[in-house]
């Protein structure tokens, strides 16, 4: 990626960074510690592994399901706007999907940044008046009987949807578990598949 | 406040693109921008996340569509930065037309002092959890409805779950309210519920009839309704 840069925005926030440097409140050091510590440690690998842990082992989710921070904790993952984490489990006849509809909060210590569809006018403003049309055009197509919940992060709560297990995984560990949960599967926007039958 | 934020509901916006960078910054000033807010907001230079956000909310509507989500960021915290009069806008712009006259190859920063801090994970910079000198004035299943109130100030109320009647989900303690706090008008805790929703109260009579949206809402935006 090309640093510096003659855009407006660029040039902009470079004439921020370098008036807060002159003015002793930041530096570029600090700076550069975060973006790299948002690019390389923060991610939804978190949330996959609670996910995974909660698929096999049935009082790890039942204690998920009733306290996310708990479970955050269990597995020693820590990080920004997740005071308060609310697991919401999908089955055969619930499915649940996250937005913000006023701003784009979003589970940041458990899925990491979010992805640039969930900060868009097109989603925020679609998906709590017409979910089942935009859940079909993420490709995830549900059955009339089945209830669709919008969970509109509109304070400090956050939300992770707990996807269903696909058939099939009865045999994977918890960590080759971890690895199908994809981002979009724990936003609700996606199915998490078994790739063996990809 | 009635602003371009405020898009639940609102038509015209077209397909959800999906990403094909799949890149956490799509260019150098975006991750710059984000960690600077981040930094600002730990060391509370800027007042809280409320009051950045409201900031956001202030934006011109065309820049606010048009600008992106780190967009959105450089203009809040540049909106708060000459407010509390830590950048006044005047010292940006004379220095933008220093920097726009300077090839971006050689412009480098000046007076950068070395910084030793540990690089861990950012962890929660505030809990906004607070006790409410009052026990919550609603019960788990109570009809409630929303209030019809319309300021120009922060809320977290958005426009569509506006005088609409649902049903409380879940009671979550007491937390600063947004109302206040994005104004420098205190902390000000109340009870924080989530409300839910279904789809003919919110969209009409033609609504998908298996469509329920949950929005967490406080406590002064809620009534309880007589049965």
């Amino acid at each position: 990626m090309s640093k510096k840069s003659d855009h407006p925005q660029a040039l902009r926030t470079e004439a921020l960074e370098t008036l807060l440097i002159q003015k002793g409140i930041l530096n570029t050091q600090q700076i550069d510690a975060i973006v790299k510590s948002y690019e390389e440690n923060v991610g939804p690998m978190a949330g996959a592994q609670m996910v995974a842990r909660a698929w096999v082992d049935p009082k790890f989710k039942s204690a998920m399901l009733k306290d996310g921070k708990w479970a955050m904790s269990q597995l020693g993952i820590k990080g920004a706007e997740a005071q308060h984490l609310e697991i919401v489990e999908n089955t055969a006849r619930i499915h649940n999907v996250v937005v913000c509809t006023l701003c784009s909060c979003y589970p940041w210590a458990v899925l990491g940044l979010p992805p640039n569809w969930y900060k868009q006018p097109a989603y925020r403003s679609r998906i709590v008046k017409e979910p089942r049309t935009v859940l079909g055009e993420f490709g995830v197509s549900l059955g009339e009987d089945v209830e669709i919940r919008v969970w509109d992060s509109s304070a400090e709560v956050r939300y992770l949807v707990l996807p269903q297990r696909p058939s099939g995984t009865e045999n994977l560990k918890e960590s080759e578990l971890a690895r199908l949960v994809s981002r979009d599967a724990m936003i609700g926007v996606g199915i998490v598949k078994n790739s063996q039958y990809r | 406040m009635d602003g371009i934020h405020d898009l639940g509901g609102m038509d015209g916006f077209g397909h959800i693109e999906e990403d094909e960078n799949n890149s956490l910054f799509h260019a150098y000033w975006e991750g710059r921008i984000f960690a600077i807010a981040e930094i600002l907001s730990n060391n509370h230079t800027i007042p809280n996340s409320d009051a950045f956000r409201h900031a956001i909310e202030r934006m011109d509507p065309v820049e606010y569509l048009t600008g992106g989500y780190y967009g959105r960021w450089l203009a809040g915290i540049s909106t708060l930065l000459n407010e509390h009069g830590i950048v006044p806008h005047s010292e940006t712009q004379h220095l933008l037309s220093r920097l726009s006259e300077i090839a971006p190859t050689v412009r480098s920063l000046t007076s950068d002092p070395v910084w030793s801090g540990i690089n861990d994970t950012p962890a929660d910079a505030t809990d906004c959890r607070r006790a409410v000198p009052h026990p919550p004035k609603f019960s788990l299943g109570d009809r409630v409805c929303t209030t019809n109130k319309v300021s120009s100030s922060h809320t977290r109320l958005p426009r569509y779950a506006r005088a609409k009647q649902g049903n409380i989900h879940k009671h979550h303690g007491g937390w600063v309210y947004p109302d206040s706090n994005a104004h420098g008008l205190g902390e000000n805790p109340q009870h924080l519920y989530t409300v839910s929703f279904t789809g003919d109260q919110l969209w009409g009579c033609d609504a998908d009839p298996s469509i329920v949206i949950y929005l967490d809402l406080y406590e002064p935006y809620l009534e309880k309704v007589k049965p």
